[in-house]
């Protein structure tokens, strides 16, 4: 199972001290909170994708480049990529170039986006974002596979003789991870590619993720990419730790107080007790991440949002260590014991191969001398004819 | 044959006892007689929204829905008919009661028979109910019965209020008794917007054979 981080990129005032740090510091503090990552042994770092203060990551891939060249074993990866505002020609082209750039340490998760403005910004419709979705996904798994794509859809200019470059790493297109919170098209999307399904588990009470979950994992399984265990499942949550239980709920009590979104809102205990926020002792967060698996089933990846609602780089980063020393040594130990061995593995760059390819060599796409265009003779690669 | 109705009065009252709660109150003591003379039975529950006002601003302001409020919305997804009764605040229906409706699901009410009550300090308010109230309970594809009922203070000397309580309860067990809830369900809910988890989170009807299923599934946009 893989542990990992991931980040909004809001910049939010700091309620306790009420600073708000720069646009320059909070990026500056990614990195360092990425780094701190895979020191303390986690195995993912995610960070969301948005066009509009106060939130400064409008541009994953050229973060996420960074990170993985300043790291040696954290995969770098999105929540979320957003699949509708995006053209999916610019997604298998950048995602595929990071895939390189990170030897394979890369995976990112399709979502849809819900800030409003964002669409029109982008020239798009939001009350098409659904069938935009689908049909953009549609184009960039056939991008990442096929080397000549001749494409005609609803929503994009069609497409002649189209080779997204970069091909991917190994021939083998990144995982992809597509996140919903109530869309059963999602789910069956995900499902239909056999690729894998997040539930960000946050906001809402576990009852609405345990039904999508498990739609996606019978779906999964009639399409035949495996048994409804073997499904690819992701969750997220959120925890605030420090040794002493009280001294937890006294240091994050102004941060959820003043968090965007559910801020001004439920009473933190209230909050606590209704969805899977820990804040706690290590021993209480690994209890409730413990009751994951008992609701969703067996799962490959557990993320947890760690630095938002102003918390200070040097609290995110103290958390960290409480987090990849105590709570999750612990979890995958207590997880591995209980997994059902049917459990699929968690998607790595070195298993897909393996699984791809067997001991036999990836395919290395090799192009041919430019001809001027995409459109006449055969493959522009020389290994294909 | 015997039935056994569930009505549920939704009363935004804040005293105790509050007008606003006696009004309904009222109306719900003729739906039992009415049912009974009918040979039909009536189980009572109330909501006070009073106590759900803290859960109701948190589901405006985050989408979070607290227990209290769950239950509250499951008590309402199993009603068989619906008074629902405001004070008026500033010529209109209290914002907690409009923000309890407007934190419900767009599907929970669909044609459920509603009786619409309001009581306010004096009668230069009466229109709220029909001019205010009504647009709400339509946009939710409630039935409101053609009664409205409306309370100012000199109307609780008047048996006027009476004849038009009796008015509005008969009306809501017409329309309760009838089925007729039953029939638009039954025969047409599908033809009514849902999502994934509405109707209170039972609306979990997924069909595999729509335009967009296909397109998720690799088909082509229509």
């Amino acid at each position: 199972m893989q542990f990992g981080i991931f980040s909004v990129s809001d910049i939010t005032r700091d309620p306790v001290s009420g600073e708000t740090p720069s646009e320059a510091e909070r990026i500056d503090a990614i990195v360092q909170i990425a780094e701190k990552a895979e020191e303390v042994g986690l195995d993912v770092f995610a960070i969301g994708e948005h066009h509009n203060p106060p939130f400064f990551s409008s541009a994953p891939t050229t973060l996420l480049s960074h990170i993985a060249a300043k790291t040696k074993k954290l995969i770098v990866s999105t929540a979320t990529t957003l699949i509708t505002t995006n053209d999916p020609v610019r997604i298998a082209e950048e995602y595929a170039m990071l895939q390189h750039l990170a030897k394979g340490r890369m995976d990112l998760m399709l979502g849809r986006g819900n800030t409003a403005p964002v669409y029109p910004w982008f020239g798009q419709d939001i009350r098409q974002s659904l069938p935009l979705a689908l049909e953009n996904y549609n184009l960039l798994h056939r991008l990442w596979r096929e080397d000549v794509v001749d494409w005609e859809g609803k929503f994009r200019t069609p497409l002649q003789g189209f080779t997204s470059t970069p091909r991917p790493l190994d021939d083998l297109p990144p995982f992809v991870w597509h996140g919903s919170i109530r869309t059963p098209e999602i789910a069956e999307q995900a499902a239909f590619y056999g690729d894998g399904f997040f539930a960000n588990n946050i906001f809402w009470p576990k009852e609405h993720y345990i039904r999508l979950i498990k739609f996606y994992r019978q779906r999964y399984a009639h399409y035949g990419h495996g048994t409804e265990k073997q499904a690819i499942v992701g969750l997220g949550g959120q925890a605030y730790i420090a040794k002493r239980s009280q001294d937890a709920l006294n240091e994050f009590r102004p941060y959820f107080n003043e968090a965007p979104v559910y801020g001004h809102g439920p009473r933190m205990e209230d909050f606590m007790e209704q969805t899977p926020l820990s804040v706690g002792s290590p021993q209480e967060v690994i209890d409730k991440t413990l009751t994951f698996r008992e609701h969703f089933g067996d799962y490959q990846r557990q993320m947890f949002l760690m630095d938002h609602a102003g918390l200070p780089l040097k609290t995110v980063l103290n958390q960290l260590d409480l987090l990849g020393e105590e709570v999750v040594p612990v979890l995958r130990k207590e997880i591995e014991a209980r997994q059902d061995p049917e459990t699929a593995k968690p998607p790595t760059h070195a298993g897909r191969v393996k699984d791809k390819y067997g001991d036999k060599p990836a395919r290395q796409p090799r192009p041919n001398a430019n001809r001027g265009d995409n459109v006449t003779g055969g493959s522009p690669y020389q290994d294909e004819k | 044959m015997s039935q056994n109705f569930q009505l549920v009065v939704v009363s935004a009252g804040t005293s105790d006892p509050s007008s606003t709660r006696l009004l309904a109150d009222r109306v719900a003591g003729r739906v039992t007689t009415l049912a009974g003379k009918r040979s039909q039975t009536v189980g009572t529950s109330v909501i006070e929204l009073r106590e759900l006002a803290s859960e109701i601003a948190n589901a405006l302001v985050s989408n979070h829905i607290g227990p209290k409020l769950q239950k509250a919305i499951t008590t309402l997804q199993h009603a068989d008919a619906i008074i629902a009764s405001t004070p008026v605040y500033k010529a209109g229906a209290s914002g907690l009661f409009t923000s309890f409706f407007q934190v419900l699901d767009n599907d929970l009410l669909i044609a459920k028979p509603v009786v619409l009550a309001a009581t306010a300090g004096t009668a230069r308010h009466a229109l709220v109910v029909d001019d205010q109230m009504r647009g709400l309970f339509a946009y939710l594809r409630t039935v409101v019965v053609p009664t409205s009922l409306f309370a100012a203070t000199e109307d609780w000397q008047d048996n006027g209020l009476n004849k038009r309580i009796d008015r509005a309860a008969l009306e809501l067990v017409a329309l309760m008794t009838s089925g007729f809830e039953k029939t638009v369900r039954d025969e047409s809910w599908g033809s009514y917007q849902h999502e994934f988890g509405s109707a209170g989170g039972t609306e979990l009807t997924i069909d595999l054979d729509s335009d967009l299923m296909r397109l998720a599934a690799g088909g082509a946009a229509s």
